[in-house]
């Protein structure tokens, strides 16, 4: 098979396993609609192998796929631009979402929108690979919305539930401030480099370099850039747009694993690594960058300290390897961003999946204070949750080492304005990192059994689901199709950094898909150090971060099963800071009453000035008032009677007689 | 169709303004048969009403001057209700009266267009002859 | 004496139709008796193979044939195929609704294909004269068709009224003719632009001679102020007859326009773009508010359709732009006129749409055409429901429906040709138009159903109805095939 027949099999699989299990989802047994849409996805994996084959072997495909409409010179086609970058992308995005559909099998087992729900994830990941190996803004814009539509539809998967319903608005509204950037960042591209296409638009980017946006007089470009950071900053949640992501957590796990972690908050990573030919040459636009990630990875690192859901707890390092990943894009280390990308995109899985699978051990109750202990009853889960803690917390040799070490390098040597500040932020996250990663870990499976404490934590939700264990009931390991992705997925995450961090950092293997200016080309001083993978990792034993990693898991360690007393007191004598953290920083409750309290205000403002007074009674109905008062008008024009039609026509005719003819 | 644009665009437009000249004197002369023919066409007319009013015995009476064509009043309200096919009748009569012209100046000239006027002719012919199939076969020529 | 046998190839569609209706009439008359479908099948055939002819004698050659008289190009089988299909489509709308009312008689379809023959006649002309003969036709059929309901007072009125006017409008057309032959001295299409070209021509009589043929396309089209007739002729006539009179003969007039206007007037094209461009306007205006106040759904789509083809004026009327150099000119002209015949011919596909909406909601005995009738459609029959939402936010003009793309054309020739204010205006009275658009659609999902009978509607209809929908949608999906035939086929005449 050709490429392009490869590519189109790649979109279509899910699509189709989508169509069919959406559409008939009434209908169709249960075993049906997940294998026919873990078929799907398996073929796109599969078929992004051989794509990845042929990349590797240095191929690339630009192609347009079809022509969906032309305004003047602009053209808007669908087509794909495959190159090593995007193909990486879709090599995460189907075995993920793979992983994630066998896992589904198990932990919906018993829910009634089971062949919903594999439809939507099946839906997701067409989005997904729609949006990487697009190559046009428009196609890519499609892509964007359409898993922001998914991840909408299944954060409120469970749609009766107030907090979900909530979540997934929130979630739709953050984004759309977002969207909002990103569609004046490519508004302006269209308008000024006349094009939307990627290999049109970054070839015209030096000239869009020398121009400034007219109106305002700001230099193009960076204007350009900041619009699509902000669309990237609401995709992949950074400060302040980052309010979604932890209440997004109310969906389905699986959910909150493939989308919220793995993929689909990593198209915002995605899109500004392959926008690199622009913000190459912005450095404005790249410090901006540079401050709001290593902001993010910070101050999302302490709120998950203070969390007591375990998912929210992944939820906000999520947030914070997120800004891990924004700080490396900054730095001009694209690739490194890409490859923290990756790793992360494994290592968070297996996080959130292990998280899952102790939900459904412990009856989907998700608070840790309820937990402890259960490594006893949960071995598998066990293992392959410190496997990925680990890799989180950056231990040497494991995945997330490798990417993230590059990192705080990259951002150390970094002589961008905002470094040293990037630096000294994810130089101390890797301390709360492991703090918060450990704690977790701790209160979940070592210490003191909490679960069997009767009748205090079993509550009731609202549709009367019971959830948690009942008194004297003991946690058990997950079922099969639970714990195998678990084990797949702790392989890459012990050693894919080991054995790519060599060819995809230092031997740009992304060839032309990324492009990094001479001046900002940081990557290059890290590979001046770099002694291959192997001494990198025994050299990371015996340096700063390791340390700071090290303070933070015993720290946990002594808090959580030392003086497992202590956390409580602390948290009472720094009151205020704890409260802060506990309030998130104040953010929701800034947006609830600056932005919509303010919204409601001026809504309110508008709505009985401008909208009752000028638009209801002076121009909705003076104007439909005057429509209707002509309408009826021009209807006594239609009298019905033929001398009048008559002399009407020829009253025109003299018209346009005497119109045209002084003009002889 | 060679509609060119570009070309008349470029060569036309320099023309445009001036007006036609025209020697009205010399288009008239043309036209003098036709007005022989109009003066002949009116005495025509007009000689054979004078003629008989001078020569013919005049003694009327009620039935003389009644109408005696089409059943109707000559002078009367020009709105009253009359049978509808008297109009059918003359509409048919006019379609098929009117070939007749065409029948004229194509026979003057048949043995220049030689045989492909005449097959011409026998098609238009044979298309009237549908026609008039279909309205006898209709019944439109019958008055009862 | 040119006495040599013409070349017939090119018309070889036109003379099979001519012989079909003959034969139609013969057979009508004998058997129509005893068969009496037979009539109805021997039109759609002759209607299909028609299509198949034209499609199999296309090519991109310009064959000119009869001493120059008569034209076959591909924009013309394009539209002769355009012609032939909608008339097929409204054949089978109309089957039903007629023989409910005992007008399914021979004649019904014996004049549609006479008309059709008219248009076919008119999309081939390249002289005036034979332009002529086509157009009248094409309209004494019409007229003949609008009276076929004899004891129906207001079916009546209408005919008398269609064509008194109608009369009146070609009287004006001739005139207009004999004015450009008295400008140009000829009647030959091709051959009047090249006397505008090279010699001089008496402007005077030249422009009255434009605006006469002008007054009589327009009244053809329906515009502003030669539309009297539309709303009356649309309300009065059966419906199964609003739907052709409102559906091909549009596509003609188009062709008509584009073969008068830009081929054999281009050089004066700023006095007739003026004119055009007033009458759009003046119809956009008209039509738009005066279809608010209607309450009959023909009356209603009748002003509906005085502002579209409006709109689709207004393209016609962009295609010039000052200054352009003559690689631009064509350029502009070209997107201009393809936007003005997308307008068109997804025009036609809605209306059709609109009024099979409505002759499937009637059955004997009753006329569907108030809008109460349209209540709570979706509850009587979501799908078809579903049929009439996209034809009406397709003429609404809601963004990724057809219409949409159809309106965003040709407002993009308007923006070109610099008319911006004109685009403005444009925007701002079809906003006022979607409202009569969207109520129907209020009307059908949020009202409660007066009439709660069941729909009965022959499969034919059904059938087609909803292929009627599914294209239009589909074509709000992919746009931009239909667009790309309609600048193909202008593309190989300009």
């Amino acid at each position: 098979m050709d490429m392009l027949t490869l590519c189109i099999g790649i979109v279509l699989a899910p699509l189709a396993g989508s169509a069919v299990a959406g559409l008939f989802c009434r209908v169709i047994p249960r075993w049906l609609a997940h294998s026919v849409t873990i078929l799907g996805v398996a073929i796109a994996l599969a078929f992004s192998m051989l794509v990845y084959q042929r990349v590797g072997a240095g191929e690339t495909m630009n192609v347009n796929l079809y022509q969906w409409a032309v305004s003047g010179a602009l053209e808007f086609n669908v087509g794909f631009l495959i190159d090593r970058l995007s193909v990486l992308m879709m090599l995460v995005v189907t075995s993920v979402s793979l992983m994630v559909h066998i896992y589904t099998i198990g932990y919906m087992a018993h829910d009634p929108g089971y062949n919903r729900f594999f439809s939507y994830i099946s839906l997701f990941t067409f989005a997904m690979l729609m949006l990487v190996m697009s190559n046009n803004f428009v196609q890519l814009f499609f892509g964007w919305e359409a898993v922001g539509l998914v991840s909408y539809l299944l954060i409120g998967f469970w749609h009766t539930r107030p907090s979900a319903v909530y979540a997934n608005l929130k979630a739709f509204l953050v984004n759309r401030v977002g969207d909002f950037g990103f569609l004046l960042g490519i508004g302006l591209l269209a308008a000024f480099a006349g094009s939307l296409d990627y290999v049109e638009v970054f070839a015209r980017a030096p000239e869009l370099a020398k121009m400034v946006e007219p109106a305002t007089g700001w230099p193009l470009i960076t204007a350009i850039c900041i619009g699509l950071f902000v669309g990237a900053m609401g995709k992949s949640a950074q400060i302040p747009l980052h309010v979604w992501l932890p209440d997004s957590m109310e969906g389905p796990t699986p959910i909150s694993a493939l989308i919220h972690a793995a993929t689909m908050v990593t198209a915002g990573i995605f899109m500004v690594a392959r926008m690199s030919p622009l913000f190459e040459l912005s450095e404005t636009a790249l410090s901006f960058v540079l401050v709001i990630g290593a902001t993010t990875a910070l101050l999302m690192g302490f709120l998950g300290i203070v969390q007591t859901d375990i998912k929210r707890v992944v939820a906000y390092s999520t947030l914070s390897q997120l800004g891990y990943m924004t700080v490396a894009l900054g730095v001009s280390a694209y690739s490194a961003a890409i490859f923290h990308l990756m790793t992360h995109a494994f290592f968070k899985a297996l996080l959130f999946l292990g998280a899952g699978s102790v939900i459904i051990g412990m009856h989907h109750d998700q608070d840790m204070r309820n937990m402890g202990g259960l490594w006893r009853y949960m071995p598998i889960t066990w293992i392959t949750s410190l496997i990925g803690t680990l890799a989180l917390t950056g231990t040497p040799f494991f995945a997330g080492f490798y990417s993230k070490d590059t990192i705080i390098e990259a951002a150390h040597l970094s002589s961008l304005p905002g470094a040293e500040y990037a630096y000294f932020c994810v130089l101390l996250g890797v301390f709360v990192t492991a703090f918060y990663s450990f704690r977790m870990y701790f209160m979940v499976f070592h210490g003191t059994e909490r679960f069997d404490r009767s009748g205090d934590h079993a509550h009731h939700s609202d549709e009367g689901e019971h959830h948690g264990l009942a008194p004297g009931e003991e946690p058990e390991e997950s079922p099969w199709t639970v714990w195998l992705p678990l084990l797949v997925l702790a392989v890459p995450s012990v050693v894919i950094g080991y054995f790519t961090i060599e060819p995809i950092l230092f031997e740009s293997w992304f060839g032309s898909a990324i492009h990094v200016g001479q001046a900002h080309d940081v990557l290059s001083l890290v590979a001046r150090e770099f002694r291959g993978a192997r001494e990198m990792g025994s050299h990371g034993l015996f340096s700063l971060p390791f340390g700071l990693m090290l303070c933070g898991m015993l720290l946990a360690w002594l808090l959580y099963i030392v003086r497992p007393r202590w956390p409580a007191y602390i948290a009472k004598v720094f009151r205020p800071v704890h409260g802060l953290l506990m309030n998130k920083y104040f953010f929701d409750r800034f947006n609830e009453i600056v932005f919509a309290g303010g919204a409601r205000v001026l809504g309110h403002i508008f709505w009985r000035g401008g909208d009752r007074l000028v638009i209801d009674g002076l121009l909705v109905n003076g104007g439909a008032r005057l429509v209707g008062w002509i309408a009826h008008a021009s209807r006594l024009l239609q009298s019905g009677r033929i001398y009048q039609y008559a002399f009407a026509m020829i009253l025109g005719l003299l018209f346009f007689l005497t119109l045209l003819s002084p003009r002889v | 169709m060679d509609f060119g644009i570009e070309h008349w665009l470029c060569v036309g437009l320099r023309h445009h303004g001036a007006l036609l000249g025209l020697n009205y004197i010399d288009m008239l002369d043309n036209y003098l048969p036709i007005l022989l023919f109009i003066i002949v066409g009116i005495a025509f007319g007009i000689a054979p009403m004078l003629l008989g009013r001078l020569l013919a015995p005049n003694n009327p009476d009620p039935e003389k001057l009644s109408a005696y064509e089409c059943g109707f009043e000559a002078f009367e309200s020009a709105r009253i209700k009359f049978d509808v096919r008297y109009y059918l009748v003359a509409i048919l009569f006019i379609l098929f009266d009117l070939e007749i012209a065409f029948l004229f100046p194509w026979a003057v000239v048949l043995r220049e267009i030689g045989w492909f006027g005449f097959w011409a002719m026998a098609l238009f012919l044979a298309i009237l002859v549908v026609g008039f199939v279909y309205e006898w076969a209709k019944g439109a020529l019958d008055w009862e | 004496m040119n006495s040599i046998m013409p070349n017939l190839y090119p018309a070889s569609a036109e003379i099979f139709v001519l012989i079909m209706a003959c034969v139609v009439l013969i057979v009508d008359l004998y058997c129509g008796k005893k068969l009496p479908g037979i009539a109805f099948v021997l039109t759609q055939a002759t209607l299909v193979f028609g299509g198949v002819i034209v499609w199999l004698t296309a090519d991109a050659h310009v064959a000119l044939t009869f001493s120059k008289m008569f034209i076959d190009d591909l924009f013309g089988d394009f539209m002769k195929i355009a012609i032939l299909a909608t008339m097929a489509i409204a054949m089978t709308y109309g089957r039903s609704y007629l023989d409910d009312r005992g007008l399914n008689k021979g004649e019904f379809y014996l004049l549609a294909l006479f008309a059709t023959l008219g248009m076919m006649v008119i999309v081939s002309a390249n002289h005036l004269l034979v332009l002529y003969i086509g157009l009248e036709l094409m309209s004494l059929s019409l007229y003949a068709m609008v009276a076929l309901r004899r004891d129906d007072a207001a079916a009546s009125e209408a005919a008398m009224k269609y064509f008194v006017l109608g009369a009146l409008a070609s009287g004006f057309l001739l005139y207009g003719m004999s004015m450009i032959y008295g400008a140009t001295g000829t009647l030959q299409i091709d051959e009047i632009a090249r006397q505008l070209a090279y010699h001089a021509a008496n402007k005077t009589v030249l422009l009255f001679g434009l605006v006469f043929v002008i007054a009589g396309l327009a009244f053809k089209v329906g515009v502003v102020p030669f539309h009297m007739w539309v709303p009356d002729v649309y309300q009065g006539a059966p419906t199964a007859v609003t739907l052709i009179v409102g559906s091909a003969p549009k596509l003609a007039a188009f062709v008509m326009a584009i073969r008068l206007l830009v081929g054999g007037m281009f050089l004066v094209n700023e006095y007739w773009q003026l004119a055009l461009l007033l009458m759009a306007s003046f119809s956009i205006v008209l039509g738009n508010l005066t279809a608010i106040a209607q309450r009959n759904v023909k009356r209603m789509l009748a002003y509906s359709t005085i502002s579209h083809m409006g709109f689709m004026l207004l393209a016609l009327a962009s295609g010039v732009i000052d200054g352009a150099s003559v690689a631009d000119l064509r350029f502009s002209v070209l997107n201009a006129y393809s936007a003005a015949l997308f307008y068109t011919v997804t025009y036609v596909l809605m209306s059709l749409a609109a009024f099979g909406t409505l002759i499937l909601l009637s059955r004997a005995g009753f006329d569907a055409e108030m809008l109460d009738d349209l209540k709570g459609l979706s509850r009587r029959s979501p799908w078809f429901a579903a049929v009439m939402l996209i034809t009406m936010f397709s003429m609404a003009g809601v963004p990724f429906f057809v219409g949409f793309f159809a309106k965003f054309s040709v407002l993009e020739a308007l923006i070109q040709a610099d008319r911006i204010g004109v685009a403005v205006f444009a925007v701002l009275m079809s906003l006022i138009g979607a409202y009569y658009y969207l109520r129907v659609v209020k009307l059908m999902y949020f009202d409660e159903p007066v009439d709660s009978t069941p729909l009965v509607a022959p499969t034919g209809l059904r059938v087609m109805l909803s292929v009627n929908g599914v294209v239009i949608a589909l074509a709000g999906i992919a746009p931009n095939s239909l667009m790309s035939i309609c600048a193909l086929a202008l593309g190989y005449s300009l």
